[in-house]
């Protein structure tokens, strides 16, 4: 991917990843966030892993931010209003985000290996059927796992939506 | 000059500090949420330069990384479903999202 684009499409996502953090409406933030996931799903895609790229789209973009949107609109979530900050909350939370984003840049500084540009892949990349045949071959157990995590989480999901519980 | 995995990598790393900063300053608890998947994300992101970056022996990717992303997107999706649910609890039972109103545990 040229450089022109993986920029492009990073400060896409960053700048509507800041837009998610700095809007007052739900909505807003919840909108600002399928972009912000579609411009991750563009780097996925440069990364010559379109498998995940799709699925970032289909899952992420498409159902979990659908789930946000209705739970928005079912509460009728109105604008935050504006309420006072309290000082020492805002200080720690500001000197917390600023000294983890130093310690980023100083630790990717020291990574020296990571500055040679990608090596390019000569062989056809056919990563659904790579992905595919590892998954229900060497991960056949986790993925079976996952099968009943998402029915535990189904069904908690149910009880959790109940009026009253008896 | 091509782009390196670091530029990802600090992409990556910028993604999860907006989410971190997110979830430190904001007060509304759905706006927390959407930052921790903002946070999940970016680990996905430098999971996904890392397979690219170490090309196997067939000159492919290292597949066990992108199997990890997807293993994240259907537990984070599992957590989505049931974090929505716990709120609409919440907002039953308070009539509100924001968390300075929940503090009857707080220390």
């Amino acid at each position: 991917m040229s450089p022109i684009l993986f920029w492009l499409f990073s400060i896409l996502m960053l700048g509507f990843g800041i837009l998610v953090v700095v809007h007052r409406s739900p909505v807003a933030s919840a909108l600002s966030l399928v972009v912000s996931f579609l411009g991750l799903a563009v780097l996925f895609v440069s990364l010559d892993a379109y498998f995940i790229g799709i699925i970032q789209v289909l899952v992420y973009a498409g159902a979990v931010m659908v789930l946000f949107l209705f739970i928005i609109m079912l509460l009728d979530l109105k604008a935050e209003e504006v309420r006072k900050w309290k000082p020492i909350p805002l200080i720690g939370g500001v000197v917390v985000t600023l000294g983890f984003a130093a310690l980023l840049v100083k630790v990717i500084h020291r990574f020296p290996a990571g500055n040679k540009p990608f090596e390019p892949i000569t062989t056809k990349v056919d990563d659904v059927r790579s992905v595919g045949m590892m998954l229900f071959s060497g991960y056949n157990l986790p993925f079976q796992v996952v099968g009943v995590l998402i029915l535990v989480a189904t069904i908690g999901v149910v009880l959790l939506s109940k009026r009253e519980l008896k | 000059m091509g782009v390196t995995l670091n530029n990802y990598l600090l992409v990556s790393g910028l993604l999860f500090t907006i989410g971190f900063a997110g979830v430190l300053l904001r007060r509304n608890i759905i706006i927390i949420f959407m930052c921790l998947e903002l946070m999940l994300n970016a680990a996905n992101l430098s999971l996904v330069a890392f397979s690219r970056f170490h090309l196997g022996s067939n000159g492919l990717p290292d597949y066990n990384a992108q199997i990890l992303v997807f293993f994240i997107i259907t537990v984070a999706a599992a957590e989505v479903a049931v974090g929505l649910a716990v709120i609409v609890a919440l907002y039953r039972a308070r009539q509100t999202t924001h968390v300075e109103d929940i503090n009857n545990l707080k220390f």
